[in-house]
């Protein structure tokens, strides 16, 4: 029973990761129409927010270190540190619930830059074309990324109050040594608000109300008078700051690396078609459900039963599912089959 | 009349034997003439040429081919092991295990078209490549990969009485080394029966039917026609290619590991393809030429030898010449590759020959506008 609580965590977890790069990747379907192999350099560059912004924190000057007598000692002490004193310290600690904040602007405009400057041209080609275009483009940033921060993963540890681990057991009336960290029960929430902020948005704005009829059909809204590439656009900026959120909080659980994104690209593109090409509720839900098996597939009892279904469960069931339902799970007809 | 003598299968054939045949010697001024380079041009070659097979026939955008180039390199690597060094039983084994690999997950991935197709090839891949890494370790040897061991059984080699002293034994084709020139010769050799293959399928009833099938599927169905063994076909004989060149892989060095399966392999014969020319007979082949050419020069280079090579310019301006273009080569060759391929997909979604075509128009002796889009040239 405990096994299965935390694997439900784990899967949780590992979903709600997939689920929101999924969601990202479906927005920017449903709207553009667009296949983009470079949500997940959106994801990494998320995460990578969180990083300079760490690194942008602890700037520090060398002090002697005071604490050394014998001779003399010089460590490195950030500014933040040297002109605030303790609030300094806690603002560095909280770094990367901090770098959101940094990250909300800059993905923004990385999202609507990305749309104006490349994306347009690409609505009329081909998918094969769109889907080559958009990998080059995640090569570059890629590589560019490990350029400036190097090949090696960097640790950007959680906040100090949230780094131990949370007794989880006794909230359950389980076990009192059942414990799960703190930071993952936190992503785990952040992913539901956002996920539910993206379809409050949707369903309750008069913005997310036009861009719904949008979805279902462009020609007419245009006709109407509205100008409907303009809010794609910033539909697209939301899909790239959603991966990029996704990223940033998603640092202190795995140090990011420059190819970070495309582990996850593989999979998240897994997912979207699991769930349904251009439907949403399909890529959470698979998310979520790929996420679970995943975690599942992983417990011991399992991989001793099937060897190495952990590394392909989530292959096995999308072949599986796109096998048995032609368009996914929630797929909508005539969506991609050309 | 001359048009048609220049276009006729014998005289292709002649110009494009000759020119593999005589690579040795045209490629000494861009300084590719060693064996090593040239074995990978014609192998990677003999790929892209079979993926054009299924991308550029028939639009089916596979993102698994790279886990029959594995599965080849697999089978010839365990030939060498159990059976014998000669090359033939080899390469003939790797492309019969990829060519039944390739009619199950065909058969299973065509059930879907467009993205769900790519999707269903990319997941079987990703499969092979974890499976390979993990539980196949008996068969695979996981991460170290496969590689030869001198006291392998040999079983045919025994029997002919050829005992391996010292050392691994090599790679032989009925005697001759396959290391150096020689390797090289056998693989375009290969290349040549490949391309003449492609050819005749690029100019058959059956390669008409697959370009049917990629510009209007519906419509070929709605005639009555069952386009799901057409589409199989392609995929089978696209996979043998791909089966072919690993096998050629392991024979050249006789190793085999579970990265040449994963998907970015696949990735980058599909570049390949997309960089010379989809659809085109010898667009593919260009692509991988070039491809492996610029990585060759490209990830060679580095620092130092950037500020050789811009020595003549004054030296504040060599200073900013040799730190923009450091980032692109070396470890970033990866960067000059990305850089490139989306000019080419911006501009030049035709890849190379489409270039070769436009400079044609410019000097008037181009093809005619009412040209068939997609039809072999």
């Amino acid at each position: 029973m405990d096994a299965i609580l935390i694997q439900l965590l784990n899967g949780l977890d590992k979903g709600a990761a997939y689920a929101l790069i999924a969601l990202g990747l479906t927005l920017a379907f449903g709207t553009l129409g667009i296949v983009n192999f470079a949500h997940g350099a959106l994801f990494m560059l998320g995460a990578f927010c969180a990083v300079s912004f760490q690194k942008i924190l602890t700037i520090s000057k060398k002090v002697k270190d005071e604490s050394i007598t014998f001779f003399d000692a010089y460590k490195e002490k950030p500014y933040l540190e040297i002109w605030w004193g303790d609030t300094g310290t806690a603002i560095i600690d909280y770094a990367v619930p901090l770098s959101i904040l940094m990250a909300i602007p800059v993905m923004l405009l990385i999202g609507f830059i990305m749309e104006r400057g490349l994306i347009r041209h690409f609505y009329k080609r081909s998918h094969a074309e769109q889907i080559l275009v958009t990998f080059g483009l995640a090569i570059i940033i890629q590589e560019v990324i490990r350029h400036f921060f190097g090949a090696n993963p960097i640790p950007t540890p959680a906040p100090d109050v949230v780094s131990g681990s949370a007794a989880v057991g006794v909230f359950f009336g389980l076990n009192e040594n059942l414990v799960y960290p703190w930071w993952r029960l936190i992503y785990l929430a952040f992913s539901l608000a956002i996920i539910s902020a993206v379809f409050a948005f949707l369903k309750f704005t008069t913005f997310g109300m036009v861009v719904r009829a949008g979805m279902a059909d462009r020609e007419t809204v245009g006709l109407l008078g509205i100008n409907i590439q303009k809010r794609f656009t910033i539909v697209f900026a939301i899909a790239a700051l959603v991966a990029g959120l996704a990223g940033v909080m998603y640092a202190p659980i795995l140090p990011p690396d420059y190819h970070m994104g495309m582990d996850f690209l593989v999979l998240s593109f897994v997912v979207v078609v699991v769930g349904g090409m251009g439907s949403l509720p399909g890529a959470v839900a698979a998310g979520f459900l790929l996420g679970i098996l995943q975690s599942f597939a992983s417990m011991t009892e399992v991989s001793s039963l099937f060897p190495g279904i952990d590394q392909i469960i989530i292959y096995l069931v999308a072949v599986i599912i796109l096998l048995v339902r032609p368009r996914g799970l929630m797929g909508r007809e005539g969506v991609f089959e050309d | 009349m001359m048009k048609n003598l220049i276009k006729s299968n014998t005289v292709i054939m002649l110009i494009f034997a000759a020119v593999v045949l005589t690579a040795p010697i045209w490629t000494a001024p861009i300084g590719a003439n060693y064996p090593d380079l040239l074995q990978k041009f014609a192998i990677f070659g003999i790929f892209a040429v079979g993926y054009n097979i299924l991308f550029g026939l028939t639009g089916y955008l596979s993102f698994g081919h790279a886990a029959f180039l594995g599965i080849g390199s697999y089978t010839a690597v365990w030939s060498f092991k159990l059976l014998t060094m000669n090359v033939v039983p080899a390469i003939i084994l790797a492309v019969i295990v990829a060519g039944i690999f390739a009619l199950l997950i065909g058969f299973l991935s065509l059930r879907r078209s467009g993205i769900y197709f790519s999707i269903l090839t990319l997941a079987f891949a990703q499969m092979a490549y974890s499976l390979a890494y993990s539980v196949l370790t008996p068969i695979t040897n996981g991460e170290t990969g496969l590689q030869l061991e001198q006291q392998d059984p040999r079983v045919i080699d025994s029997m002919f009485g050829v005992v391996v002293k010292d050392g691994l034994p090599s790679t032989n084709l009925f005697g001759t080394l396959m290391s150096g020139y020689s390797g090289f010769y056998v693989a375009a050799a290969i290349l040549i029966v490949a391309f003449y293959i492609s050819l005749k399928i690029f100019r058959s009833p059956f390669g008409m039917k697959l370009l049917a099938i990629k510009s209007n599927q519906t419509r070929m169905k709605y005639t009555g026609f069952n386009t799901r063994p057409y589409l199989l076909t392609a995929f089978v004989i696209s996979g043998m290619y791909a089966g072919l060149a690993g096998g050629l892989l392991a024979s050249i060095d006789p190793l085999a590991g579970a990265e040449r399966m994963q998907w970015t392999a696949s990735g980058e014969v599909v570049l390949m393809t997309i960089m010379g020319g989809v659809g085109t007979l010898i667009g593919p082949l260009l692509g991988a030429v070039i491809i492996k050419y610029l990585e060759n020069i490209f990830s060679a280079l580095n620092k130092s030898e950037l500020t050789e090579i811009f020595n003549y310019m004054p030296e504040w301006l060599q200073t900013i010449v040799v730190n923009v273009t450091n980032p692109f080569v070396g470890e970033g060759w990866h960067l000059t590759l990305g850089a490139l391929f989306m000019l080419i997909v911006i501009f030049l979604p035709g890849g190379v020959m489409e270039g070769v075509d436009k400079i044609k128009g410019l000097f008037g002796f181009g093809k005619k506008k009412s040209t068939i889009e997609g039809e072999a040239k």
